[in-house]
C-alpha cells in the first residue's frame, strides 16, 4: 500500500466520501421526485457543492454551530441531521425533522448544531454570531459558522455581521459559497470588489478563496480557521468557489447560463469525482471501496424516499402547536 | 421590603436580580455600559434610558455595548438565545425595529414553530415608545400592534413600576421571544414595589379601578389618562373599570370580556394608530364574544392616523387625552 | 361640662397604610339612641370594607359625612352627644373641630412603620403599637400576614403593648421556611420573642396561628400568659383543603378570588385590593415553594397533622376560643375540643371574624386581657 499524501486517514476519506455521496443522491433524488409533482413548494438543491460543506463540518462537533442557507441540504447532512427526517420533512410529513412545519428551506436540528436553512438570505449571520457569542461565554471553545451565498454577501445583515464579529472577536467563521450566481444575477455584476478577501479585510477580519470544488483545499483552509476561532483567534471570512449542478430552484430553466456550461460543469469540475480520482490515484482507496459505500447510500435515499412518502401528513391538530413554549 | 423606586429603577433592579440568579443572562445593547473603549468614565451612563447604569461594575463582561448596528445585535441576541442563553437586547426606540425587523419576526418569532417545537429562543428585546418628548415622526411611535400581530412573540407593555419589575423578571424567564415595551414618559414614575424577586404572569391583564357603567380597555402611558378620565367621570357618578392589559400577546380576553359583561359598555384606548391597532382588535374581540352584553356601540380613543408631529402645539392635539377619553365615555353613556 | 358630653365620630385608621376612607352608608338616623359597641356606619377603604362602632353611648345628633364621599382619616364626619345637649353646642363643636395633628416622633405621615428582627429563625418583619404593660402577641395564619390584624392591633393597643409579627415564609418575612411543621414555626415565634425581648405574653392565634399559639404554650408554658384562639388549627383534624389547594395555586386575580371569598360570611369583603396584595405576594420568589412546604407539613394528606387540645387542659393557661359561625376553612364544631376555654361563637361571620366582627373580636380579647 502506497503512502497516503492526504490529511486525512483512510476512513477520514471514506467518511468525506460518505457525505459527498449522500449529499448528492439525495439531491438528484428530491430533483428527480421534484419533477413528478409530489413534493409541495419549491426546493433548491446543494449538488455540485458537496465539497463546501463536507470540508468544513468534518471539523465541527454538535457544540459548533452552523447558520445556513436557502440551499440547506447538504449543510444538514454533512452537519449530521437525520436523512430520513429530512426527506420526510421537504414530503411535508409529521414524522419529518420540523413535524412538517418548515419544508426544505427551514430543516434544523439544534441538538446537531444546525440553526436551520434559512429563507431569509444574510439571516444567518447574525445568528451565527449569537452562536459565537454563547460559545465565547461558555468558554467552551465552540464555534458559530453563517454560510452566505455569493448574493446574500450584499446584505446589510452579513456586512454588519462581519464588524460585529470584528469588534468583539467572536469565534465566528462566514463561509461565503460563491457558485457565480444570485438566482440568475451573476456575482460579477452584483458584487463590486473582485474579491471577499478585500472585502474581509474592509471589516477588520482575515479571509481565504479557495476553489470550492477541491474537497481537500476546503478541508484545510477551513481547518486552519476553525482552530484559529476556537483559541480566541477570532473572526475569518472563508470563500469558496464553487459551483451548482441545478437550477437556483427546481423548475429554474437556467436561461441565464451560457450554453454547454452545465454540461461542460458536470463533466470536468465534479468536485466528487475529483476527490475519487485522487484518492484512488494516489492508491489509498480502490474503486470496490466506493461502490460499496455507493451502494449503501442509494438503498439509504430509496428507504428515505419510500418512508417519506408512506409517513402520514400532519393534522390539523398539530396546525395550532408550538407557536410558543407556554401561552 | 417594598419601597417608593421609579420604573426605571424597578427595570434596573429586575436586571441586576435576574443576572444575579442566572448566569446566562447577559445584556447588550448601544451604549448600555457608555464608554467602551473610551479614555474616560466606563458606566456613568446606563444606556440612553439609564436602565442599565451600575450594572458593568458589578457583572463586567456580562453587559456589552454594541455597535450601531441593529441588525446584527439584535440578529446575535436572537442567536444567542437559540443556544441557550438569556440576552436581555436593548434597542432604544421602537421607532428602530425596522432596520432589524427580519431577526425579530422571521427569526425569534418562528424558530419554535418552523422547527417542529424543537427550538426555544428567550430573548428579551427592551425598548422605548410612546409619544409627548417632543422627539417629532421616528423617535414617538408606539408600534405595538405591529409585535402583536406576529405569532410567536410576546408583547409586554408595563404601565408602572411595580409592574415593570415583575414583567421584566417574567419576560427574561420565559421561553419564549418578548418585546418589552417601555414608555419614555413613565420611567420616572414612582410607586412601592417590593426588594425581593417577583414574576407577574404573562395574560393577566390588571383591573386598576373597579366600576359598574362603561369598561376602559387600555396599556401603556394611556393607562394613566385613563385613570384621569375616570377620576374626572366619577365626579358625574360615572364610574368606569379600567382594565390595564400589560400584556398585549398574550392578551387577556377574559377579564375583558368579564367586564363588559357587567358594563355593558365599551371605550378602548389605544396610544397607536387607529387602523389594525390594539383599539380595534379589542373592539372586534368584544363585538364577536359579547355583543349581546353591549348596550351602546363601542369607542376608540386613539391617535390620529398621521406621523406623529413635532410641534407641542400639535402633539398635544395628537395624543389621546384624558378629556377625549371623557368624551368617549360620555358618548357610550348618551347611548 | 357639656362639651365633655360631645363625642366625635371620624373616618377611623385601620392599619397603618389607610389614608382615607369612604363612608359608605349611615347605618343609623340622626337622633337615633346608640349604645356602646353599636354599627353607627359603614367604611369601605382599598383593601376592605367595615363597621365603624360607637366607642360610648349617647344620640346620634349630627350626621356631617355624605354617603359614597372619601374623607381623610380623622375627619370629622357625625357627632354623638347626650340629648340635653343644646343644638347650639354641636354647631360650635363642629364649627370648631380641628383634626389633631400626628405627634411629635410620629411617623405617619412618613407611611408605614414597619420592623425587621434578625431571628434565628431568619429575618421577620414586625409592629408594635402601644405601651401598656400588658403585653399581646397577634400571630396570622396560612398564607396570612400582620395586616390581618388591621381591625383589632390598634384598638388592643388602647391597653397594651400589641406586637404583630409576619410568620416566616410570610409577609415581608424570610420566605425560607426551615422547619414546616406546627412546632418550627412555634419555635419561630418563641425566636421572634427572644430577639425583641418579649419575656411573656398573651397569645393571640387566628387559624394556624392558633396551633402556634397552642405549641408555644406546650414547648415554653411560663412566656404564655394566656391563650386566645380565633378559627382555630390544632382542634380536630378536618380542614377545607379545596381552599388550601386553590389558595397555593392560583396564580391569577380569576382563580384567587373565589378562593378567598370562602373566608367571609360576606363574600363582598374581597376586595380588588384585598386579592391583588395577596397575589404580590404570592408573587414573591420563595413563596409558593414555602406555601407547598406549610401544606405538606401541616395539612399532609388533607387533614391537621397537629392536634394541641390536650394543650388547653393540661397547662392550665387561661384560654378563650372564638369561631365564626361560618367558618368554611376550619369547622366551629372544633371549637368543643377547647376543654376548659371560653368558647365564643359569633353569627354572621366567617374565618376571618376578627376582621368581619372586629368589634365584638376586640371586645372579648380585651376582657380576656383584663381577666
Amino acid at each position: 500500500m502506497s503512502k497516503n499524501p492526504f490529511p486525512l486517514d483512510k476512513q477520514g476519506l471514506l467518511e468525506a466520501y460518505r457525505t459527498m455521496r449522500t449529499i448528492r443522491e439525495f439531491e438528484e433524488r428530491v430533483h428527480n421526485e421534484f419533477a413528478k409533482g409530489d413534493i409541495p413548494g419549491f426546493v433548491h438543491l446543494y449538488a455540485g457543492e458537496e465539497a463546501s460543506g463536507t470540508g468544513i463540518m468534518m471539523h465541527l462537533n454538535d457544540r459548533d454551530r452552523i447558520a445556513s442557507t436557502h440551499r440547506g441540504h447538504g449543510h444538514c447532512i454533512a452537519k449530521g441531521v437525520d436523512v430520513k427526517e429530512m426527506m420526510g420533512e421537504i414530503y411535508g410529513k409529521a414524522m419529518g425533522s420540523c413535524r412538517g412545519k418548515g419544508g426544505s428551506m427551514h430543516i434544523a436540528d439544534l441538538s446537531k448544531g444546525m440553526m436551520g436553512a434559512n429563507g431569509i438570505l444574510g439571516a444567518g449571520a447574525p445568528l451565527a454570531c449569537g452562536a459565537a457569542l454563547a460559545a465565547k461565554f461558555r468558554g467552551d471553545g465552540g464555534v458559530g459558522i453563517s454560510f452566505v451565498g455569493d448574493g446574500a454577501s450584499n446584505q446589510g445583515m452579513f456586512l454588519e455581521s462581519l464588524n460585529l464579529a470584528a469588534v468583539w472577536n467572536l469565534p465566528a467563521i462566514f463561509v461565503v459559497e460563491n457558485n457565480g450566481y444570485a438566482e440568475s444575477t451573476s456575482r460579477d455584476y452584483a458584487v463590486a470588489v473582485d474579491s471577499y478577501v478585500d472585502r474581509a479585510a474592509g471589516f477588520g477580519l482575515p479571509g481565504v478563496t479557495v476553489d470550492g470544488t477541491d474537497f481537500f483545499a476546503v478541508y484545510e483552509a477551513a481547518g486552519e480557521i476553525i482552530k484559529r476561532a476556537r483559541e480566541g483567534g477570532g473572526p475569518a471570512l472563508l470563500e469558496c468557489k464553487m459551483i451548482r449542478f441545478f437550477g437556483h430552484f427546481e423548475g429554474d430553466q437556467q436561461t441565464y447560463r451560457g450554453k454547454g456550461e452545465v454540461e461542460h460543469i458536470r463533466a470536468n469540475q465534479d468536485c466528487i469525482r475529483l476527490f475519487a480520482d485522487k484518492v484512488m490515484d494516489a492508491g489509498v482507496i480502490k474503486k470496490p471501496e466506493l461502490d460499496v459505500i455507493d451502494k449503501e447510500i442509494a438503498r439509504l435515499i430509496e428507504d428515505a424516499v419510500v418512508a417519506a412518502k408512506a409517513a402520514p401528513l400532519p393534522t390539523a391538530k398539530d396546525l395550532m402547536t408550538d407557536v410558543y413554549v407556554t401561552y | 421590603m417594598a419601597r417608593k423606586i421609579s420604573m426605571r429603577q424597578a427595570l434596573n433592579e429586575a436586571l441586576d436580580q435576574e443576572m444575579a440568579r442566572d448566569p446566562t443572562v447577559f445584556v447588550m445593547g448601544e451604549d448600555i455600559v457608555g464608554g467602551m473603549g473610551g479614555d474616560g468614565e466606563k458606566d456613568a451612563w446606563g444606556g440612553v434610558l439609564g436602565v442599565t447604569k451600575g450594572l458593568y461594575s458589578k457583572y463586567g463582561d456580562r453587559l456589552l455595548d454594541t455597535p450601531l448596528s441593529e441588525s446584527a445585535y439584535i440578529g446575535a441576541a436572537v442567536g444567542a438565545a437559540a443556544c441557550g442563553m438569556r440576552p436581555v437586547a436593548e434597542l432604544m426606540f421602537i421607532d428602530f425595529m425596522g432596520v432589524c425587523f427580519d431577526e425579530i419576526f422571521n427569526q425569534a418569532a418562528k424558530f419554535k414553530y418552523m422547527f417542529g417545537g424543537k427550538a426555544e429562543t428567550p430573548v428579551v428585546i427592551r425598548t422605548m415608545i410612546g409619544g409627548g418628548f417632543r422627539a417629532a415622526a421616528q423617535h414617538s411611535q408606539v408600534l405595538t400592534p405591529l409585535f402583536t400581530h406576529i405569532p410567536g412573540l410576546k408583547v409586554v407593555v408595563p404601565s408602572n413600576a411595580y409592574d415593570a419589575k415583575g414583567l421584566l423578571i417574567q419576560s427574561i424567564r420565559d421561553n419564549d421571544p418578548v418585546i418589552f415595551c417601555e414608555h419614555k414618559n413613565l420611567y420616572g414614575l414612582e410607586m412601592d414595589v417590593p426588594q425581593e424577586s417577583y414574576a407577574i404572569p404573562f395574560g393577566e391583564a390588571n383591573v386598576v379601578r373597579e366600576g359598574k357603567h362603561v369598561t376602559i380597555v387600555t396599556y401603556g402611558m394611556m393607562v394613566h389618562r385613563a385613570m384621569d378620565a375616570a377620576a374626572q367621570l366619577a365626579k358625574d357618578k360615572v364610574e368606569c373599570e379600567v382594565i390595564d392589559l400589560r400584556t398585549l400577546s398574550p392578551i387577556d380576553w377574559d377579564t375583558v370580556l368579564e367586564s363588559v359583561e357587567n358594563t355593558g359598555r365599551l371605550v378602548c384606548v389605544d396610544e397607536a394608530h387607529p387602523r389594525c391597532s390594539i383599539a380595534s382588535d379589542v373592539s372586534a374581540k368584544v363585538s364577536q364574544e359579547a355583543f349581546k352584553a353591549l348596550k351602546a356601540g363601542i369607542q376608540m380613543v386613539t391617535s390620529p392616523h398621521t406621523p406623529v408631529p413635532f410641534s407641542p402645539s400639535l402633539e398635544d392635539i395628537y395624543l389621546p387625552s384624558a378629556d377625549k377619553i371623557a368624551g368617549a365615555v360620555r358618548k357610550t353613556m348618551a347611548n | 361640662m357639656s362639651e365633655k358630653r360631645i363625642i366625635p365620630i371620624v373616618m377611623p385608621k385601620w392599619g397603618l397604610s389607610m389614608s382615607e376612607g369612604k363612608l359608605a352608608s349611615w347605618l343609623m338616623k340622626d337622633g337615633d339612641k346608640v349604645k356602646a359597641g353599636d354599627q353607627i356606619l359603614e367604611v369601605e377603604t382599598d383593601k376592605i370594607a367595615g363597621a365603624v362602632e360607637a366607642s360610648e353611648g349617647g344620640v346620634l345628633r349630627r350626621r356631617i359625612g355624605q354617603e359614597d364621599t372619601v374623607y381623610p382619616i380623622k375627619t370629622l364626619i357625625g357627632v354623638l352627644a347626650d340629648e340635653d345637649v343644646p343644638d347650639a353646642d354641636i354647631d360650635a363643636f363642629v364649627g370648631s373641630y380641628v383634626v389633631p395633628q400626628a405627634e411629635e416622633g410620629e411617623e405617619e405621615a412618613a407611611g408605614p412603620r414597619y420592623e425587621f428582627a434578625e431571628t434565628a429563625a431568619g429575618r421577620l418583619r414586625y409592629t408594635k403599637r402601644g405601651s401598656g404593660d400588658k403585653t399581646v402577641l397577634l400571630i396570622h395564619g396560612f398564607g396570612g400576614d400582620l395586616d390581618n390584624w388591621l381591625f383589632n392591633a390598634d384598638a388592643l393597643a388602647e391597653g397594651a403593648t400589641v406586637y404583630t409579627l409576619d410568620l416566616p415564609g410570610h409577609g415581608q418575612s424570610t420566605k425560607a421556611v426551615s422547619e414546616p411543621t406546627v412546632a418550627g414555626l412555634a419555635k419561630a415565634v418563641l425566636s421572634f420573642m427572644d430577639t425583641v425581648k418579649i419575656d411573656k405574653a398573651h397569645l393571640v392565634g387566628h387559624s394556624l396561628g392558633g396551633a402556634i399559639a397552642m405549641e408555644v404554650a406546650r414547648q415554653a408554658k411560663p412566656r404564655v400568659t394566656s391563650l386566645t384562639l380565633i378559627c382555630s388549627a390544632g382542634l380536630g383534624p378536618d380542614i377545607n383543603m379545596e381552599y388550601i389547594d386553590g389558595f397555593v395555586a392560583s396564580a391569577s386575580r380569576r382563580d384567587l378570588k373565589p378562593v378567598l371569598e370562602n373566608l367571609f360570611a360576606d363574600a363582598g369583603l374581597v376586595s380588588r385590593q384585598m386579592v391583588d396584595d395577596l397575589l404580590k405576594y404570592k408573587r414573591l420568589d420563595g413563596v409558593g415553594e414555602a406555601l407547598s412546604a406549610l401544606k405538606a407539613g401541616v395539612f399532609a394528606g388533607g387533614r391537621q397533622s397537629a392536634i394541641l387540645a390536650d394543650v388547653l387542659a393540661s397547662s392550665g393557661v387561661p384560654a378563650l376560643v372564638i369561631w365564626g359561625a361560618e367558618d368554611k376553612i376550619l369547622p366551629s364544631t372544633h371549637a368543643t375540643a377547647a376543654s376548659g376555654a371560653k368558647v365564643e361563637i359569633i353569627e354572621g361571620a366567617g374565618h376571618m371574624v376578627q376582621m368581619e366582627q372586629a368589634g365584638r373580636v376586640n371586645g372579648l380579647i380585651k376582657v380576656m386581657l383584663s381577666g
